[in-house]
């Protein structure tokens, strides 16, 4: 017994700061068939521990001025991370933003985030809506007070990195971690791409699948159903005139482009587009077929629109709901903590 | 002979694992050290924030109310051509923060210094390499959230001339790609040499003229200019301009 405390005493004089433990490791899985993402979570080893603050972040009100918005606020995981029911945004004191929140899944093979792509790294991404006016009109000066008086943040920082220091990037780093886990990779598409149980399709789904391949893959393109690239397809500006990736590179070429979104848990992500103008799929189709507005940055492959028969119509639209992924939008992991 | 053992261990332990911080320190030689002190200047005047009212090339009347600038990728370069890369430093000059004028180079090695590199801003590696912390960290207010990318120097302001209701000018210079690079690399030699020996004190002081952001190759007009906000032309017209706003005043080298 004496020994021991002579140890201990030895240990402790050694080592003035307290020893953590080191946070468990968690291997990042790349689904079957798939590309390399884009992020690799490079310089930010991916943990248990990290994943669970970058959570327990995400979902945290006081990274707004107000307290009352996080980010699961516009981003829910029932709507797939997007808003259901907002065609554009809302933030704090109920101020209204010009574009609609995109779902959140797969977001390590993205390029570029934001419809306009004017965010180059998902590490930065969270920047700004927590600085934006109209979302949380926070800085990062007062979020780091708040989370220093927690009673449970400090050890959560320490238990990722080592000691309790909080700064804009750990929580940059551990939002990344939670956001770059947040895959959707088990729709009966991929369990018929993967030849899993689940995954038969009917023929009329088979049909629609072609049909697709034939006229939307060649930008909403397979397995992630987007290239990533901006584009043009056809919707006419709005009284907001939102020139999307023209605003960030200021060159003639980029007006009214805006990137592919991929078309995975449709059914839960309505309304689409970048401002939320249509709340069907049925809407979406009609457009392409009849609604094209020809401007200068229109992209060619829809010059003449996209004709369907009303049976390929039907056709398609029973594919497009075999992108839906249940297992994605109830997964426990994601859920917040109560 | 268990409280034996025990004492025994405590002073293994002790002796062993501790003897980093009893070490006699080796005889008495201090490393050198190297600063660069910033000096903010508007012509031949020191910058006053707010109250001075300074004339630019083009005759318009302002004044200052925020002046800062990324210093980066410093390089010394040595009489015999060798050079000192200070790796990963990364400062901000801020006129509203004195401290942050003084860059202390770390762990700078002895020589004959006959002239300085630096970069105005931030590499490109490091506007695309996600969330960084320092004085890269984006609560600085220096970080373009919508389009990502560091701004490297800010310079605002009032002027009569500006067609601005409130009378500002903001001059927010970022861009790191292809045509809209506002990087500058500024090299600079020495009047004298700094020489650099051990328990040596050097301060390289450095001017910055806010009048260059005004004229030469362009001469800008606040009316036509009261913004750069948006990277693009604007932002590379006060860039070209700035490139030449530094010289170095002076080198001194005081031997403890
Ligand atoms: C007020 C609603 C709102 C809040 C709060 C909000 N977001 Fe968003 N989010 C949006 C909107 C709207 C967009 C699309 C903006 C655009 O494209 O201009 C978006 C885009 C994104 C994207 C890019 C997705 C893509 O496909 O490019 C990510 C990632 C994201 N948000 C994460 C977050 C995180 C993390 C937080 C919390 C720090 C957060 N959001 C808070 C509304 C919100
Ligand atoms: C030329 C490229 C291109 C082709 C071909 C194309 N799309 Fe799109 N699609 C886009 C772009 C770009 C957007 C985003 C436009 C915006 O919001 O401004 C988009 C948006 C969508 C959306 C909205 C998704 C959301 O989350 O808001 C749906 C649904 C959609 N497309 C379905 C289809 C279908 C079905 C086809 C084939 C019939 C198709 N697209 C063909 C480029 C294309």
């Amino acid at each position: 017994m004496y020994m021991m405390m002579v140890v201990a005493l030895g240990l402790y004089a050694c080592h003035p700061d307290p020893v953590v433990e080191a946070a468990k490791e968690i291997q990042f899985e790349i689904p079957k068939g798939w590309p390399q993402p884009v992020y690799q979570f490079e310089n930010n080893p991916l943990t248990v521990e990290g994943f669970e603050l970058g959570k327990k972040l995400f979902f945290d009100t006081r990274l707004s001025r107000t307290n009352t918005i996080s980010c699961g606020t516009c981003h829910q995981q029932f709507s797939a991370f997007a808003q259901i029911g907002h065609d554009v945004s809302h933030g704090v004191d109920d101020k209204i933003g010009i574009r609609n929140s995109p779902p959140l899944f797969n977001l390590n093979w993205h390029t570029r985030f934001f419809w306009d792509g004017g965010v180059n790294h998902l590490e930065v991404q969270p920047i700004n809506p927590i600085q934006n006016p109209v979302e949380m009109d926070e800085n990062f000066g007062n979020i780091i007070q708040k989370l220093k008086n927690d009673a449970d943040y400090p050890k959560r920082f320490a238990a990722v990195f080592g000691n309790d220091s909080i700064t804009s990037q750990r929580i940059l780093k551990t939002l990344a971690q939670f956001m770059g886990m947040l895959v959707s990779s088990h729709s009966k598409y991929d369990k018929y791409m993967r030849q899993e149980a689940g995954g038969e399709m009917t023929t009329a789904e088979l049909n629609g699948l072609q049909i697709f391949r034939n006229h939307c893959a060649a930008c909403h393109k397979e397995p992630l159903f987007s290239d990533f690239s901006f584009r043009n397809n056809g919707l006419k500006p709005s009284v907001v005139n939102d020139s999307g990736r023209g605003h960030v590179t200021l060159q003639p070429s980029d007006m009214y482009l805006f990137k592919v979104p991929s078309l995975r848990n449709l059914l839960y992500t309505s309304p689409y587009m970048h401002d939320g103008r249509f709340s069907t799929l049925e809407a979406v189709l009609n457009h392409y077929a009849t609604g094209i507005y020809s401007s200068a940055t229109l992209d060619p492959l829809l010059s003449n629109g996209i004709n369907l028969t009303p049976q390929e119509r039907k056709d398609l639209l029973a594919f497009l709901q075999t992108l839906n992924d249940e297992e994605f939008i109830r997964n426990k992991r994601f859920q917040e903590q109560r | 002979m268990k409280k034996f053992v025990g004492v025994l261990l405590l002073i293994v332990l002790f002796s062993m694992g501790c003897r980093k911080k009893d070490d006699p320190k080796p005889p008495v030689t201090n490393p050198p050290s190297l600063s660069l002190s910033f000096k903010n200047m508007v012509g031949s005047d020191t910058l006053t924030l707010e109250t001075a009212s300074y004339k630019n090339a083009h005759g318009d009347t302002f004044n200052v109310s925020m002046y800062k600038y990324y210093i980066s990728n410093i390089v010394l370069t040595k009489e015999d051509g060798t050079t000192f890369t200070d790796t990963n430093g990364y400062y901000l000059v801020d006129a509203e923060k004195p401290l942050s004028r003084e860059i202390k180079i770390n762990n700078i090695a002895s020589g004959s210094y006959t002239k300085i590199q630096f970069l105005v801003g931030v590499d490109s590696i490091r506007n695309v390499s996600g969330a960084q912390t320092g004085a890269l960290d984006p609560f600085y207010g220096m970080f373009w959230d919508w389009n990502s990318g560091y701004i490297m120097a800010k310079l605002e302001g009032t002027s009569p001339q500006s067609p601005n209701v409130s009378k500002q000018f903001v001059y927010h210079i970022g861009g790191f790609n292809g045509p809209d690079n506002v990087l500058k690399t500024v090299e600079l030699s020495f009047p004298n040499k700094a020489v650099v020996v051990s328990s040596s004190h050097t301060v390289i002081q450095i001017n910055s003229d806010i009048l260059e952001w005004f004229k030469t190759p362009s001469t800008v007009s606040i009316f036509n200019f009261p913004g750069a906000m948006n990277g693009g032309k604007p932002a590379r017209t006060l860039s070209d301009n700035y490139a030449d706003m530094f010289t170095v005043q002076s080198v001194t080298t005081t031997i403890e």
